[in-house]
């Protein structure tokens, strides 16, 4: 009966309300964890604010460091559209960056644009065919795309290693084992105006994108029937092997394009700094994100301001810098604790039920 | 000084697998139990960090390194717990959970970690088999560290009990079928979080072998994925107690192989040898799989299996 069901307004308020209550929760228990060592609560919190979001330095701070969690967390959301579960993002992250580095590297003479748009491609390219990987598996073979991926995460990292470290090591890199540089005159720049790269920009547009592909387009809807129930979408006669390769292919060529962008935008070549983890922290966006594409940008921007501030509280309270790591990992596990709330709250429950 | 050539590669990576493989043979046997009641446990990485954090830091303020591995297995008991718990609640992901529970881990470790980082804590002993032979190669391949043989001990007794025992039995319904498990009136989420407290006592231990033998010290950069890894290395076991602890030795000897090799003089595809362990490991899973038919001999109740 469609009375049972809450209406969208009241789902959308849940929506935010669950996060939002889960998180205070977080920031409450992470308060007294602290108070427990003998810091003052409210003073950390004070200071991870200014060290997020106050000026303008440390907002910048936070957007550069959500960029590569928008891009990685669209590699859990959107294969998680057709039913799957892909935790390989970092691997797609570390061959995407490496093939820019080599890209921009081999191309450095060129016209810079043609370097850039060059190195953006190959770097979606190699991530999306890496992730489609685990896709082709799943669909042809049966093998569970969930560890596939993660074998694939070590393998890519070991090549990453293997090339980075060995044939195509710059020999003037000597204590961090790099790539030959891309060239000044190759990087992609800051957004006009801001201290923030171009990834952002492309993390929210391919975010934007996503969420009009997965809700407004036959593509879309067919996705989510597959997602929904594999052997209906079967019986339907959608083509369900080529949705579920396409949804995989998006999802890498994104987390592909963050390590391009890492490495066209940041480093200037291909080093252990792409290692970061992005990957296993984008599974935590998008599951935050409840897999919905334009809920991961704000998400990304919170997990970015909160390891952004980590350097503040270092400075002023002589804190280790792990310490915004204790409160991002209490805030991930009682929101993804939360999610056992949904439809069990009165107040967003339906008037008749 | 005998020189060995050769034949100090295969040496080598004996030694490397009886040394590296420990944490490896501890984290899947607690993986092994998790998922064995139908359960995964992604978060065995920040658990094993957090377990060779608080062995290192017991061991220092204590002066026992044994007080330490047992306050690492305690402290990973309580994260394994935790994962549990959440995994109870109606429409949590363990896989979520399990990556929530990494990074949680991890950031924990770091932060109490930080005074650890310079003092030099006592490390465990160890037991010299290679006394006899002249050759310090084999002196040095031969030191096995007790851990390592009570993670032998353990493999078999973990073989036997899910085989002859009433728990083994239990925690094997559990994984296999939840339904028949309740007909028969055992709580099901009750199982699966002891099982997955255990698997996390079992991976806090492996990490105080990190942090209180090899290496041997307590640092941010320690682990190399061990815990990660788990999962990859109880699918290649077949979710076989006695299975892991060969997988172990294999996955051990694979990362000894390079540093072997490079005492010999080959020095290049270092990085690609550590790959092959999961190459064989995903070539398996592509030989054995097929769209009608999963894994043989996984847990039926696994998430990964559905």
């Amino acid at each position: 009966m469609a009375s049972d069901r809450p209406g969208p307004w009241r789902r959308a308020a849940e929506a935010l309300a669950i996060p939002i209550g889960a998180l205070a929760a977080a920031m409450v228990v992470f308060g007294l964890f602290m108070a427990a060592l003998g810091h003052n609560p409210l003073e950390i919190y004070a200071l991870i604010y200014r060290g997020a979001f106050a000026s303008a330095f440390s907002l910048q701070n936070t957007l550069s460091r959500a960029a590569p969690l928008v891009l990685t967390a669209l590699c859990v959301a959107l294969p998680a559209q057709a039913g799957l579960m892909v935790i390989g993002g970092e691997g797609a992250v570390v061959l995407g960056g490496l093939t820019a580095a080599v890209v921009g590297h081999l191309l450095s003479g060129s016209a810079p644009t043609g370097v850039k748009v060059a190195m953006v491609v190959a770097g979606m390219a190699v991530g999306g065919g890496w992730i489609a990987l685990a896709g082709a598996l799943r669909q042809y073979r049966g093998v569970n795309e969930t560890i596939s991926s993660l074998l694939l995460t070590y393998v890519a990292v070991a090549l990453f290693n293997h090339f980075v470290e060995g044939p195509l090591r710059d020999p003037s890199s000597l204590n961090k084992p790099s790539t030959s540089p891309i060239g000044d005159v190759n990087m992609i720049g800051s957004l006009p105006g801001l201290d923030v790269h171009w990834g952002l920009a492309f993390g929210v547009a391919f975010c934007v994108a996503m969420h009009v592909l997965v809700r407004y387009t036959t593509f879309g809807f067919a996705l989510r029937i597959v997602g929904g129930n594999p052997r209906a979408a079967r019986l339907a006669g959608l083509p369900v092997g080529r949705l579920v390769l396409t949804a995989c292919v998006l999802g890498g060529a994104a987390a592909g394009l963050a390590g391009a962008v890492e490495v066209a935008a940041v480093h200037g070549s291909a080093n252990a700094s792409l290692i970061a983890g992005y990957g296993y922290a984008g599974i935590v966006v998008a599951f935050i994100a409840r897999q919905n594409p334009l809920a991961i940008v704000p998400v990304a921007v919170l997990v970015g301001g909160l390891s952004a501030s980590g350097g503040m509280l270092q400075r002023r309270l002589d804190l280790p810098d792990a310490t915004v790591l204790v409160l991002q990992g209490i805030a991930f596990m009682m929101i993804l604790g939360s999610e056992a709330l949904y439809g069990r709250l009165k107040l967003f429950r339906g008037r008749t039920a | 000084m005998v020189e060995l050539g050769w034949w100090g590669v295969p040496i080598g990576v004996l030694g490397g697998a009886i040394r590296v493989s420990t944490p490896f043979l501890f984290v899947s046997l607690g993986e092994c139990i998790t998922e064995r009641s139908g359960r995964i446990n992604l978060g065995l990485e920040g658990i094993l960090i957090m377990g060779a954090m608080s062995g290192y830091a017991v061991s220092y303020t204590s002066g026992n390194p044994w007080l330490g591995v047992l306050a690492a297995g305690g402290a990973g008991l309580l994260l394994g717990l935790l994962h549990g718990l959440a995994c109870n609640l109606p429409r949590v992901n363990d896989i979520a959970v399990g990556i929530g529970l990494m990074l949680f881990g991890t950031g924990l470790a770091f932060f109490l970690g930080k005074p650890y980082v310079q003092p030099k804590a006592p490390t465990l002993p160890s037991i010299p088999f290679g006394a006899w032979s002249d050759a310090p190669q084999i002196r040095a391949a031969l030191q096995v560290n007790p851990l390592f043989l009570m993670g032998l001990a353990l493999a078999i007794g973990l073989g036997w009990a899910f085989r002859n025992t009433r728990w083994g039995l239990v925690v094997r319904m559990v994984g296999d079928s939840s339904d028949a498990a309740r007909a028969m009136g055992y709580p099901v989420p009750r199982v699966r979080t002891v099982s997955t407290a255990l698997g996390g006592a079992l991976a806090g231990i492996g990490g105080s072998f990190l942090s209180l033998y090899y290496p041997g010290s307590w640092s941010e950069g320690l682990s190399s994925g061990q815990g990660l890894m788990a999962v990859a290395l109880v699918i290649f076991a077949r979710w076989s107690p006695m299975q892991c602890f060969y997988a172990a030795l294999l996955f051990g000897g694979a990362g000894a192989l390079g540093p072997a090799l490079q005492s010999v003089g080959v020095t290049s595809g270092y990085y690609l040898f550590n790959a092959a362990p999961y190459v064989v490991t995903l070539c398996i899973m592509i030989a054995t799989c097929s769209p009608r038919r999963t894994l043989a001999g996984a847990p039926g109740e696994l998430s990964i299996n559905r």
